[in-house]
């Protein structure tokens, strides 16, 4: 829950605005990125993901970093990542 | 995926480390505190301490949201699921959570309807799918998921659904913050400040640490090279005489955080007078409600909630860890009583716990961790 997990924006939704397609280590999730609407991020572009919504914009090389700290914690990331996998907001 | 090498190179770690030493008043104790139960983790994981000389010691804070909930809360939300037709929702990370009477795994092994969700918008869609049912999200976590809760209780709102509540109980760190430096039992000489937290509030509410305890504070993220880096930089305003509010992660945490989400959490919800954390005892100004206008979302008013307070159990001593007074192999139950497989305490149940970084990272007992640590 407190794990940021960043993903790549791949598209938006046509008919909410508010919701993203990202994919988050090959798996594609639909998320909210209402939170950045100040300056949404394009496709192609990094977010950090808090359950279920973007946080904020970062670069690839920080979204490389950021994936490698959680690929170091293990269980409570795989279980982030499961718990990820079974989410459907749309 | 490339330039990771960058965050955790050992030659640029060395360097620091030795700039690091050499800013150490000879005589001088140094006590930083990283309030984040992630640094926690990364500091375990990589060995961070062993990179730094004998005179800093690094005390573990309350940043981990899991640990501070107190056994009521657990034993409301429990008594709240099983309430007719009521769906009880929640992040996985509360499923192990030791309430008086058990965790929710417990209680859904009795058969109460609790379900993990990933996001509180997994909640909103189960409440779509059962009209008939009335579905609760446990709400927990600091300024990081309190936007979440916020955008879903405004997205319920524009949705007009009327089975969807939340049981709210977010809590704000500054409040945690200025009760550790109040408490007489810990004089600290600086703090590393919570990396995703400040996404959210950015780090102007840092500003009364460093103006009125005059301690500086940096701002951290969470690689090797970031902590080392951040401990510098807080070595460094000790040493010059300044203490400031510093950002070390500026390439992800803005100066200001973040409005929308700021502007979402200020509609919704307002702060209590005061609230209960596991270990630190009730704090003021501490924790969110729902807000009046929002009175159909807040599961506190929609149901009867038995707010019975519940001392922590005896043996434990979460709270002494949470405010950094122990260290957790110093905790009389830590690694014999108290296991990740049967915790006693949150800050063995969740991973981000102190506790649960130390054990996870091969300090099983207090007898191999005093003789890790015997020079």
């Amino acid at each position: 829950m407190c794990l940021g997990i960043p993903g790549e924006v791949i598209e938006f939704l046509p008919d909410q605005p508010d919701l993203a397609r990202v994919d988050v280590s090959g798996v594609r999730r639909v998320i909210n990125v209402g939170l950045l609407s100040d300056d949404p991020p394009r496709p192609g572009e990094w977010v950090l993901i808090h359950v279920g919504f973007a946080l904020s914009k970062i670069d690839e090389n920080e979204a490389a970093a950021a994936m490698q700290f959680l690929e170091g914690i293990g269980q409570a990331y795989d279980d982030e990542l499961a718990a990820l996998q079974e989410s459907r907001i749309e | 995926m490339r330039f990771v090498d960058e965050f955790r190179d050992a030659g640029k770690a060395h360097a620091l480390s030795a700039k690091i030493t050499a800013l150490c008043e000879p005589g001088r104790q140094y006590k930083l505190m990283e309030v984040c139960g992630g640094h926690t983790h990364t500091i375990y994981k990589h060995g961070l301490e062993d990179y730094l000389p004998e005179q800093i010691t690094l005390v573990h804070g309350p940043g981990c949201p899991v640990c501070v909930i107190p056994m009521g809360r657990v034993d409301d939300a429990i008594a709240l699921a099983a309430e007719p037709d009521v769906i009880m929702t929640s992040f996985g990370d509360m499923m192990r959570v030791p309430g008086s009477r058990g965790s929710f795994f417990d209680a859904k092994a009795r058969g109460t309807d609790i379900r993990m969700v990933y996001s509180p918008l997994d909640s909103l869609k189960i409440a779509r799918k059962n009209p008939g049912k009335r579905i609760v999200f446990m709400a927990i976590g600091f300024e990081t998921t309190a936007p979440s809760t916020a955008m879903t209780m405004l997205r319920a709102a524009a949705e007009g659904l009327a089975n969807f509540s939340v049981f709210c109980n977010h809590v704000t760190i500054i409040p945690a913050i200025k009760a550790i430096l109040d408490s007489p039992d810990l004089r600290l000489d600086g703090f590393l400040g919570p990396g995703h937290v400040s996404t959210v509030i950015g780090c102007r509410p840092y500003e009364f640490i460093a103006r009125d305890y005059g301690k500086p504070v940096v701002v951290a993220g969470f690689e090797p090279l970031d902590i080392l880096q951040s401990i510098y930089m807080l070595m460094l305003q000790l040493a010059q005489g300044r203490s400031e509010v510093e950002n070390q992660y500026s390439r992800v945490v803005p100066w200001d955080g973040n409005v929308v989400a700021l502007r979402a959490i200020g509609e919704t919800m307002e702060l209590r007078p005061y609230f209960e954390w596991r270990g630190l005892g009730f704090i003021s100004h501490s924790a969110l409600k729902v807000r009046e206008q929002y009175a159909k979302f807040d599961a506190e008013l929609l149901f009867s909630v038995p707010g019975v307070r519940v001392a922590d159990p005896k043996a434990c001593q979460c709270g002494e860890v949470l405010k950094g007074v122990l260290k957790p192999w110093e905790c009389k139950v830590f690694g014999t009583a108290c296991t990740p497989e049967t915790p006693i305490g949150t800050c063995m149940v969740s991973p981000e716990g102190a506790c649960a970084a130390y054990y996870n990272y091969g300090r099983l007992t207090r007898q191999r961790v005093r003789e890790a640590i015997r020079p």
